[in-house]
């Protein structure tokens, strides 16, 4: 047993962290919000290269994966930069095409695989809601999943929706709904299109996207709360009351304290996700990443003060996705409930 | 990264899962924090001691089996699995036994750990004192110097399973006066029933002598019980603290089986409406297992040659904070039942309530969480 990330999985978080921390990311972020994608499409090509997108993709599409750890590792960093677009969405879809792959349809997988693992088709999903697909949670909101929506149709090249049995190409969408995060554009993909693939096997793999959008949204989540602690504590060493740096009052360090004690219990669930993709694991890794991420946004916000609660100041490119990745994929009643009913003790293997 | 275990690590663990099987006994010996339990908890050390199942991961030559962490977990897990009793030994096991493994000399490893791993001498820890307690280094107890050893003088409090054990370690003022409060600090090894020792036990919050005060009147303790270099004392018992805060004392086997346990209730008892119930059930579940993955990424860094640092701050406030969580859950879970004092439950909540305080208060390890860890700057406590 080795339960840490290797030299070249580290090198690779490292080099990703680099480029998008010299990439301008946050000006990307703010002109994906204003429906301009060009910046942000330019920032999706050069994660492409690094082979982002491939990991979710298997080998014979173009890929390098499935390779859920080093994917984990990547979102990671793009949830620390606040990277805008489809993120999750492309890598849930791709999930799907190779779930059905998988079950013995590779014709969509073959047509769009490809250009989803090289970052020249953005893709979108829309999944039928949590009841259908967690019959056990027995609380879902119809509209928790998705709220009907598909993130980014505006920007995305393909836009998946899985209805019942069917697997449909969208052909458009609906108007674009502004989000409390601004960077993330809610359309709904419009009904119809051409069907890509029928049966119930469509249903199983809409089941594997499922896992791999809330191990996405984990990481992600899990990167946005390390940037908004870094953040703080950055600003709270800086900024002096009293005569002190106000990160001297124990008031404010024991509330950083506890962000940073939430995230790096939230780090090794999503790891021990990756490596098993079991739903109540990934269930449980989503809702702890997305739970400490949004606590840790709440510190941040209250540390900073006044200017934490302005849109022209970038910390809240982070507090707003902190937000809306809590509630996305699954809110954390449904993820509790997908946890409690098929997490163990592990130490014992069930018989 | 990977979380599987070896062909060997699995033997292991079918062969403690076999034993414990066979030894567990089906009705569990009474609270240890009663003399009648404090002595029926011996008989079960030294059960565990004769197959070597006491102290795994020491050296063989002491009773251990030379486990390496991954398989101490693993122990770990089948133990607290498999209902076994609480250990009455812990403190001198996690405590003493890796200072002595650290600071100490042959002849002492070779005196005081087999008697430790059978259960025969049981070791109860002196640290605080009525005015020195997250602040341990203004502590005021003395050891003066006197011919062949040092006479120790003072008051020591809140002290573990000392109300029924046999000896103690802790930490004397051995040089007064220096500007530093850390400096002059000896670490000594003390008989609790040596002339001019009076222990007065303590009833914690359920009446049972869980702890005691120890009076310290001119009580001789040999040279050769001193551990480290005298004046020394505080870089020695750092080490222990460590091990207190961090994995040895707390081994995630023991939350993910009270975890499992809490699950089982919430099946049999649980009202399916309350939802709110059942959101703490599920995260006291998910907690137990963060907990274990945490520990497992934690021994891979120290299978690697890490040190412990100030990262057991983070174990502490998250395992003290967890076992209040599990035990509170399963209480409201048992519903009016659930102030029953002699159910495992209430009891294992009554223990929980003091994790937050002892071994470093919470307060004190988020002082350590932010300063060492995250940077921040010192300031008035």
């Amino acid at each position: 047993m080795r339960f840490l990330l290797d030299t070249e999985q580290r090198a690779f978080a490292a080099s990703l962290d680099a480029m998008l921390g010299s990439a301008d990311t946050p000006a990307a972020v703010r002109a994906w919000a204003g429906g301009d994608h060009v910046p942000g499409r330019a920032l999706w090509s050069r994660l492409a290269e690094a082979g982002v997108f491939a990991l979710a993709v298997p080998e014979a599409y173009e890929g390098l994966g499935p390779l859920p750890v080093d994917l984990a590792v990547a979102f990671v960093e793009l949830g620390r930069h606040a990277v805008p677009g489809p993120v999750v969405e492309t890598v849930a879809a791709a999930a799907l095409l190779g779930g059905l792959s998988a079950l013995g349809e590779p014709g969509p997988a073959e047509r769009l695989l490809p250009d989803l693992a090289s970052g020249k088709s953005p893709a979108t999903l829309l999944l039928p809601d949590p009841a259908e697909s967690s019959p056990r949670s027995g609380t879902a909101d119809p509209a928790a999943l998705s709220g009907g929506h598909a993130l980014d149709a505006d920007a995305a090249a393909v836009s998946l929706v899985v209805d019942g049995d069917g697997l449909w190409l969208a052909a458009g969408h609906g108007p674009v709904r502004a989000s409390l995060d601004p960077a993330r554009r809610l359309a709904r993909p419009d009904s119809g299109g051409e069907l890509l693939a029928a049966g119930p096997g469509v249903a199983r793999a809409a089941l594997r996207a499922l896992a791999w959008a809330r191990l996405a949204t984990a990481a992600q989540a899990l990167g946005v709360g390390l940037a908004l602690l870094g953040r703080t504590v950055e600003y709270a060493g800086r900024r002096t009351q009293f005569g002190v740096p106000v990160a001297s009052f124990q008031a404010v360090k024991h509330r950083l304290a506890d962000a940073l004690i939430a995230l790096e219990f939230a780090r090794p669930l999503l790891f021990g996700a990756a490596l098993s993709m079991a739903p109540a694991d990934v269930a449980a890794a989503k809702v702890t990443a997305c739970e400490a991420a949004y606590g840790t946004a709440r510190t941040a916000l209250q540390l900073h003060g006044a200017i934490g609660y302005t849109a022209e100041y970038d910390l809240s490119l982070w507090f707003t996705k902190a937000r809306a990745l809590r509630s996305a994929w699954g809110t954390p009643a449904v993820c509790r409930a997908e946890a409690l009913a098929g997490l163990s003790g592990g130490g014992r293997p069930r018989s | 990264m990977d979380l599987d275990l070896s062909p060997a690590d699995e033997a292991f663990r079918a062969e403690a899962r076999a034993w414990l099987d066979e030894h567990v006994p089906a009705v569990p010996p009474p609270s240890l924090e009663t003399a009648e339990g404090f002595a029926a908890h011996r008989v079960w050390e030294a059960e565990l001691a004769a197959d070597r199942w006491s102290v795994v991961s020491w050296p063989a030559e002491y009773g251990g089996r030379d486990a390496d962490l991954v398989r101490w977990l693993v122990f770990e897990e089948e133990y607290h699995a498999a209902g076994a009793p609480g250990r009455v030994g812990q403190n001198g096991v996690s405590l003493l036994a890796p200072t002595l493994f650290e600071h100490g000399t042959a002849e002492q490893r070779a005196r005081v750990l087999p008697s430790m791993a059978t259960g025969e001498v049981v070791w109860a820890q002196a640290w605080s004192e009525p005015e020195a307690g997250s602040d341990l280094a203004s502590l005021r107890s003395r050891a003066v110097r006197t011919d062949g050893g040092w006479l120790l003088r003072g008051h020591k409090t809140w002290s573990s399973r000392a109300a029924f054990a046999d000896r103690a370690f802790g930490l004397f003022r051995s040089e007064p006066g220096l500007e530093k409060p850390h400096r002059g600090l000896t670490y000594l090894m003390f008989d609790l029933r040596a002339p001019g020792v009076t222990v007065r036990p303590i009833g914690r919050l359920d009446g049972r002598p869980a702890f005691a005060e120890l009076f310290l009147d001119d009580v001789f303790v040999p040279d050769e019980d001193v551990i480290g270099e005298p004046g020394q004392g505080w870089r020695v018992a750092m080490s222990t603290a460590g091990n207190e805060r961090g994995l040895t004392l707390r081994s995630p086997g023991r939350f993910l089986a009270a975890a499992d346990r809490l699950a089982a209730l919430w099946r049999d008892r649980g009202d399916p409406s309350d939802t709110a119930l059942r959101e703490r059930v599920a995260d006291a579940v998910i907690g137990a297992r963060a907990y274990q993955l945490f520990t497992y990424a934690h021994a891979s860094r120290l299978l690697e040659g890490e040190g412990i640092g100030s990262e057991s701050s983070l174990n502490k406030v998250f395992w003290s904070e967890l076992d209040l969580a599990l035990h509170e859950t399963a209480l409201d879970l048992l519903g009016a039942g659930g102030e029953s004092a002699d159910g495992a439950w209430c009891e294992g909540y009554v223990f929980a309530l003091a994790g937050p305080v002892y071994a470093g208060t919470n307060e004190i390890q988020r002082d350590i969480i932010a300063e060492r860890l995250l940077g921040l700057p010192k300031g008035r406590r």
